[in-house]
């Protein structure tokens, strides 16, 4: 692996003149960076505006929204949001959530930032390639976001987009004519723009590490891109052609997921010899390793912050949470039946799905003990990117337990498409990857921006976003326990509407979660500009990142090409000077791994 | 910060654990014969998850707790025993709870998919279209009549496509809007849908399934106590999915026999 980086690559490009190549069609991975961030901030805060409308039409269903109906005159005439548009609102909730955000953010954004910083690159193996995949994204963002504009509006199906509900075009329903063609083309535009970006972070952590960069040496955080970008290379593969077939079906006439002999709006439709299942099959072949492609970039996150703040390495060196991340990208691939459990496909293989889904807690089970046996014994800073480390291994535990529950086909005969599986999906996979990417702002925005965010304003942030997630999605268990129907516009069923008022409690607790992070869109645009100004390692810590500027040069280091002579988490290490040594130290301290 | 942090884990902690422990929310009771299996597996789940839950958020209160910065006051420290413990003890302990879990889940699920149906159960038919459900008895000949889409009609009533005027076995089917079962008696449903996905959800029965179109999927219970249940779609299947939904009417084997005589009047 020495050969790489005994010669360091002379940059591809020299550095841009203009507005435009600066800062549109850029190719420094760092622009591409703030870019993939920038676009994830826009995607969050549309999804969360969607949720709140949708949190809101379940607490109070006759409720008039001011403006909605500006927005949309058919789905919410009067403000008063239909059946329908709920479900738009939810499905767009779901997919701009899922891809634009979880996919974005913790992985295409901060990985395009900091993989090739932190493996002493100047920049990424492709930047050609790199600039097309931000643009690809950009371009399936619009695509999507168009839908609330065509005269049908959104489609309705969810993000996973179920066959035939999805395949027969208008007939289905409002939404499933152009609504959902514009969804099948944005989120086939979007595998695009992340199967190029994936082939650049494999090829980039393979061929560009600087001299001394062995792959033991390289922090956790380009670990986790490094594994992500090999299963999103493979998740993504499967997604493209099943989006494909779904729009041929669509418009072509094919019968790829339509069987004969179905009669929806009374007519008999003109298709034969599909599957329903067999989308099934592709799309969570894809979505089940999606899980994790949000999820391993916050948990290399986490484990790559969490050191610094503890001033102690991680329990175990890097080896023991490195070969979690490898086990859950393998695992992840076995385990998408489990979405499938009651959906018709042979009973015999939901057992076979069902255990090495419950495998897969394994490794998650020894990362989190991990983290907590390397908080035993330290001495914890108390900052911002800290407290969300120590909230996302709470929300990480809260959301991973009852993965337990719905792990098995016995009971998910009862939890299955209740608000049991919202509560799980959302604590595991949205709070905790929305926890890493808020420690990675706060942590890394001041080399991003060379500006350091308001402590006082981020601790506000957290304590207010912690409690609130918590008041969300923990009341989410009891509802499915109770049996509550997810992806319901309304509860009209006699069992249901006594757990209105729980829903109503959940309404306040968004409300109040949603309104909190006004303080983080506020601290992010405050110290981006007039934030103090951020010295080259306020954190003392210890990885490449922080062994240049702040924010980094053009080539990132200035012309110099690094040699690491030391692992990245080497802090209060025996005999060595001060708490912490640099990678690129050439002190002799003992390396442990 | 850390005995802040600390305090408010523990209250998030105790708070959600408390609902749980209490019931507050809870599923209804059960009224299948496979259902004791499905609310033990669920009991045994949420006790050992329940605990793992509890132990491990305490714990993490109690490290933050207590390993806040001293400004060097104190000496960092170890984790005793280093990771390998760590990692045994999750791999056997998961392990073990993992296998019991599969095994005796296996069990339960076996008892309602790879059982095969009783063969003197009650078979009834059912059709998921968006957004309602309808259900066909075979009537006195106990034969159903054949199903063909083209005859497909809901102005008509002609919900499954029956052709009476050519089928002898469909003319004395008998198509209604709710289900009505007699009590301790084994019932096959035979489900296909008509559009799109749909899926049939009893609570009290602990039975969910999917129904998929272009496949029939049987499904096969028995329901131990009489009374009238709430049927419900769980699989999206269109605007008005929220509102789809059909009672289980569980009676008596002579209000059954009863209310069979009435309808195929």
């Amino acid at each position: 692996m020495d050969q790489a980086s005994a010669q360091p690559v002379a940059h591809h490009h020299a550095p841009p003149q203009g507005f435009i190549r600066k800062y549109v069609f850029s190719l420094d991975h760092k622009v591409i960076g703030l870019q993939y961030y920038g676009l994830a901030l826009v995607a969050v805060v549309t999804g969360m505006v969607l949720s709140w409308l949708m949190r809101i039409h379940l607490g109070w269903g006759a409720a008039a929204i001011p403006l909605l109906d500006k927005l949309s005159p058919n789905g919410a005439p009067g403000g008063v949001i239909t059946p329908e548009y709920y479900l738009s609102l939810m499905t767009m909730h779901g997919t701009i959530m899922v891809f634009f955000v979880l996919t974005n953010a913790p992985f295409a954004g901060f990985g395009n930032y900091f993989l090739p910083i932190q493996i002493g690159a100047e920049d990424m193996a492709f930047p050609r390639f790199n600039m097309m995949s931000f643009w690809t994204t950009f371009a399936a963002f619009l695509v999507l976001i168009m839908a609330f504009f065509v005269t049908d509006g959104p489609p309705i199906s969810g993000w996973t987009a179920y066959a035939p509900l999805t395949a027969v075009g208008k007939d289905s329903g409002p939404g499933e004519g152009m609504g959902q063609n514009l969804w099948a083309i944005s989120i086939a535009l979007f595998c695009i723009g992340q199967l190029l970006g994936s082939l650049n972070f494999i090829a980039t952590t393979l061929d560009l590490r600087t001299k001394g960069m062995t792959l033991a040496r390289m922090p956790l955080s380009t670990w986790a891109w490094f594994i992500t970008a090999c299963i999103g290379l493979l998740a993504f593969a499967v997604l493209f052609p099943a989006c494909i077939l779904l729009i041929l079906d669509r418009i072509a006439g094919t019968s790829f997921f339509v069987p004969a002999g179905l009669v929806i709006s009374d007519k008999l439709q003109p298709h034969s010899g599909g599957s329903p299942l067999l989308w099934q099959h592709l799309f969570w072949f894809f979505g089940h390793p999606e899980v994790y492609i949000a999820i391993l970039p916050a948990i290399g996150i986490i484990s790559h912050i969490l050191p610094t703040f503890t001033r102690k390495p991680l329990l175990g060196g890097m080896r023991v949470v490195t070969g979690c991340m490898i086990a859950i990208g393998f695992l992840s691939y076995m385990v998408w039946g489990h979405h499938m459990f009651l959906s018709g496909m042979n009973p015999f293989s939901a057992l076979l799905f069902s255990v090495p889904t419950l495998i897969i807690t394994i490794p998650a089970t020894i990362a989190t003990l991990v983290w907590l046996g390397s908080i035993y014994g330290a001495n914890i800073r108390f900052t911002t990117p800290a407290l969300f480390c120590l909230g996302f291994i709470s929300v990480f535990i809260s959301g991973g337990i009852s993965g337990f529950f719905l792990a098995q086909p016995s009971i998910d005969t009862y939890l299955h498409a209740t608000y049991f599986v919202v509560a799980h999906f959302h604590f595991v996979m949205g709070v905790a990857a929305i926890f890493a990417i808020f420690a990675g702002t706060y942590f890394w925005g001041p080399k991003m921006w060379g500006r350091m965010m308001n402590e006082t304003l981020g601790k506000w942030h957290f304590w207010l976003t912690f409690i609130g997630v918590y008041g969300v999605f923990m009341p989410m268990h009891y509802l499915g326990l109770a049996g509550n129907v997810r992806r319901y516009s309304a509860f009209t069923d006699d069992f249901l509407i006594p757990l209105i008022p729980v829903h109503k409690f959940i309404t306040y607790s968004a409300l109040i979660t949603g309104a909190a992070q006004l303080i983080f869109l506020y601290n992010l645009i405050h110290s981006r500009f007039w934030g103090p100004k951020a010295a080259d390692n306020p954190w003392e810590a210890t990885s490449l990142e922080w062994d240049t500027t702040s924010p980094p040069p053009f080539d990132n280091f200035g012309g110099r090409h690094l040699t690491v002579y030391h692992g990245p988490y080497e802090y209060n290490v025996e005999g060595s000077r001060g708490d912490y040594v640099m990678q690129t130290s050439s002190e002799a301290a003992v390396e442990k791994t | 910060m850390g005995k802040f942090f600390a305090v408010v884990l523990v209250i998030i902690t105790l708070v959600s654990a408390y609902f749980v422990v209490a019931h507050t929310w809870w599923m209804p009771v059960d009224i299948s014969v496979h259902g004791p299996g499905v609310d033990h597996q669920l009991d045994e789940t949420m006790l050992g998850s329940g605990i793992l839950f509890v132990l491990s958020q305490l714990v993490l209160a109690a490290f933050v707790f207590m390993f806040g910065d001293s400004k060097g006051a104190r000496k960092m420290k170890k984790f005793p025993g280093g990771a390998t413990p760590l990692v045994i003890a999750a791999i056997v302990l998961v392990g073990i709870e993992i296998l019991t879990l599969s095994f005796v889940g296996s069990k339960v699920w076996a008892a309602i998919y790879f059982t095969p149906p009783d063969p003197n159960s009650l078979t009834v038919d059912v059709q998921a279209e968006q957004f309602a459900f309808y259900f066909r008895y075979a009537g006195p000949d106990g034969k159903f009549g054949e199903l063909h889409p083209d005859k497909i009609d809901d102005g008509s009533g002609n919900y499954f496509g029956l052709d009476p005027a050519n089928d002898l076995a469909a003319r004395d089917d008998i198509v209604v809007g709710s289900l009505t079962i007699p009590v301790n008696k084994p019932i096959l449903l035979t489900l296909h849908a008509k559009d799109v996905g749909h899926s049939f959800f009893v609570r009290e029965l602990r039975i969910q399934q999917d129904f998929v179109p272009g496949l029939v999927i049987p499904i096969h219970f028995t329901a131990t106590q009489t009374g009238k249940f709430e049927l419900v779609c769980t699989q999206l299947c269109g605007l008005g999915h929220y509102n789809m939904k059909a009672y289980v009417e569980v009676v008596s084997q002579d209000d059954f026999d009863k209310w069979l005589k009435t309808q195929s009047q």
